[in-house]
């Protein structure tokens, strides 16, 4: 990471530490060490469910980056009840709400699978996954889509003249070049979702905010309320912004003026 | 409408399809106030997040060297952290500090206040970058060009840049509003009473989950839709020849 970024974050750090003193300030006798000292305390299990927050993420982009990725060919199809479904498919679930298909299916998928009379569970975190995949994979749809539809005609028409069928045309000419311009726009898609994980805490799964409700709980000081929240947002801030950051510097290299 | 009433009724008996808040009075009062604060987080939050942009954006352009930065921190901040957790710091964290430090006995600001404001300030941050956005695709002769007819840097900016940004902004715009409408559901977790709150109240009592589920798909489906339609209206409304495409 370079300076500029690194002097933001200290900045940012001075700021919620900045805030973590106000209300100590506030309520006259506690003091700021003890205030920092519960924070640390605490800090092990705040990045534990950090971390589930993480690994949330990652499948739910993993499996919506698949099956976007299939929609998003589909979208391009020369049939055109396939490309119609697609096209719809996307729009429904780019425009849904997370939080209601969050809803959708932690609420109505059901609790366990029966697989030739075995019965698999399927855990609330499981659900949150897929609901936060179905979102995903609208948005990657329409960044594959955009990612192929950007290649020049004439891409194709070279392709063509060498006699490659469509599927091998899309396979070896398109795919690796809408690849690179694919990247960017789907890392923002990721910086989405992980925005939108810790929603995953509404509907029952235990994540990073959970933990911190609990740890509010459980110090029951509302000298803590500014820096435990803090310290949720920092985590989060420290993971994204660096990634922000790299899909600029991608975007403006792959700028195509 | 009675007749209407019976058929859903009867829906609801013969096929478990319940839509309740059709037939039911109690229902139709939660149903149709979830809408109207839905209507009143978007169109509050909507209004204050292109003003938070439009600020942000006119501080960066001028350069002032204090403000700017602390508008790029603002961005930086809001861009970065989830819109939740955002919403939490400020009702569950910033909301009783303040109450404390003012000595107040009630809270002194209400759960869809602290929704309204979190959702503008989350939004603002990004209508900051689009418009500064817009603002950088005005060539740089034609605001030369303004100051050369005797405009001040407030009136070129106002006159000149801002219509032009707008005009280059718009479909960003749309794109960040729609995500907002979006977000308002967000205001669920601090319980205040929008639709997707007052859809749950209704499917816990009723049970019928399922349909509700689709009535909010449907409803966003259709929100989204016509602000989409709106602003592509708009924006061949305003259209200037020969600029942007």
């Amino acid at each position: 990471m370079s300076k500029p970024g690194c002097a933001r974050l200290r900045l940012f750090v001075a700021i919620v530490l900045a805030c973590a003193a106000l209300p100590v300030s506030a309520s006259e006798g506690a003091a700021t060490p003890s205030s920092f000292a519960t924070l640390i305390k605490w800090l092990p299990l705040l990045l534990k469910g950090f971390a589930i927050d993480l690994g949330i993420s990652v499948a739910s982009m993993a499996i919506g980056t698949v099956l976007g990725a299939v929609v998003g060919v589909g979208q391009i199809s020369s049939r055109a009840g396939v490309r119609r479904t697609s096209q719809w498919i996307t729009q429904f679930f780019r425009n849904a709400p997370w939080l209601v298909l969050l809803f959708f299916c932690v609420l109505l998928l059901p609790y366990h699978f029966t697989v030739f009379g075995f019965s698999i569970p399927f855990p609330a975190w499981a659900k949150g996954i897929i609901g936060l995949a179905l979102p995903v994979m609208g948005n990657v749809a329409e960044v594959v889509r955009g990612g192929i539809q950007s290649i020049p005609s004439g891409q194709w028409e070279a392709a063509d003249a060498l006699a490659l069928s469509r599927s091998q045309t899309l396979r070896l000419v398109i795919f690796p070049q809408a690849l690179k311009r694919m990247l960017p726009p789907w890392m923002n898609v990721y910086a989405v979702l992980m925005m939108a994980t810790p929603l995953v805490s509404i509907v029952g799964v235990e994540d990073s905010v959970t933990v911190a409700r609990s740890v509010l709980a459980a110090e029951g000081s509302p000298a803590l309320l500014m820096p435990v929240y803090g310290l949720v947002l920092l985590l989060f801030f420290a993971y994204c912004a660096p990634i922000a950051r790299c899909t600029r510097r991608l975007e403006a290299r792959y700028a195509i003026a | 409408m009675i007749g209407l009433d019976e058929s859903l009724r009867s829906l609801a008996a013969g096929f478990g399809f319940t839509l309740s808040f059709v037939f039911d009075d109690y229902d139709r009062t939660l149903f149709l106030q979830g809408i109207a604060y839905t209507a009143l987080l978007s169109v509050a939050s909507i209004v204050g997040s292109l003003l938070a942009g439009a600020v942000g954006a006119y501080v960066q352009f001028r350069g002032f060297r204090f403000a700017s930065r602390l508008t790029d921190l603002y961005v930086q901040a809001f861009r970065n952290t989830p819109p939740l957790v955002q919403l939490y710091f400020f009702y569950f964290a910033l909301g009783p500090t303040l109450t404390s430090v003012f000595g107040a006995s009630q809270p002194v600001l209400s759960n869809v206040t602290w929704a309204i404001l979190a959702l503008t300030l989350y939004a603002g941050a990004f209508n900051v970058e689009i418009f500064r956005a817009g603002i950088e695709a005005v060539p740089r002769t034609t605001v030369e060009a303004a100051e050369a007819l005797g405009l001040n840097q407030g009136q070129a900016f106002r006159r000149v840049v801002l219509p032009l940004a707008l005009r280059t902004s718009l479909p960003s715009l749309n794109n960040n509003l729609v995500n907002l409408i979006k977000t308002t559901t967000n205001a669920y977790a601090i319980a205040v009473p929008e639709l997707l709150y007052a859809s749950s109240q209704i499917w816990s009592e009723n049970l019928n989950t399922f349909e509700m589920m689709i009535i909010l798909l449907v409803f966003y489906m259709l929100v989204v839709g016509l602000f989409s339609w709106a602003m592509g209206r708009f924006e061949r409304a305003i259209a200037v020849p020969g600029w942007g495409r």
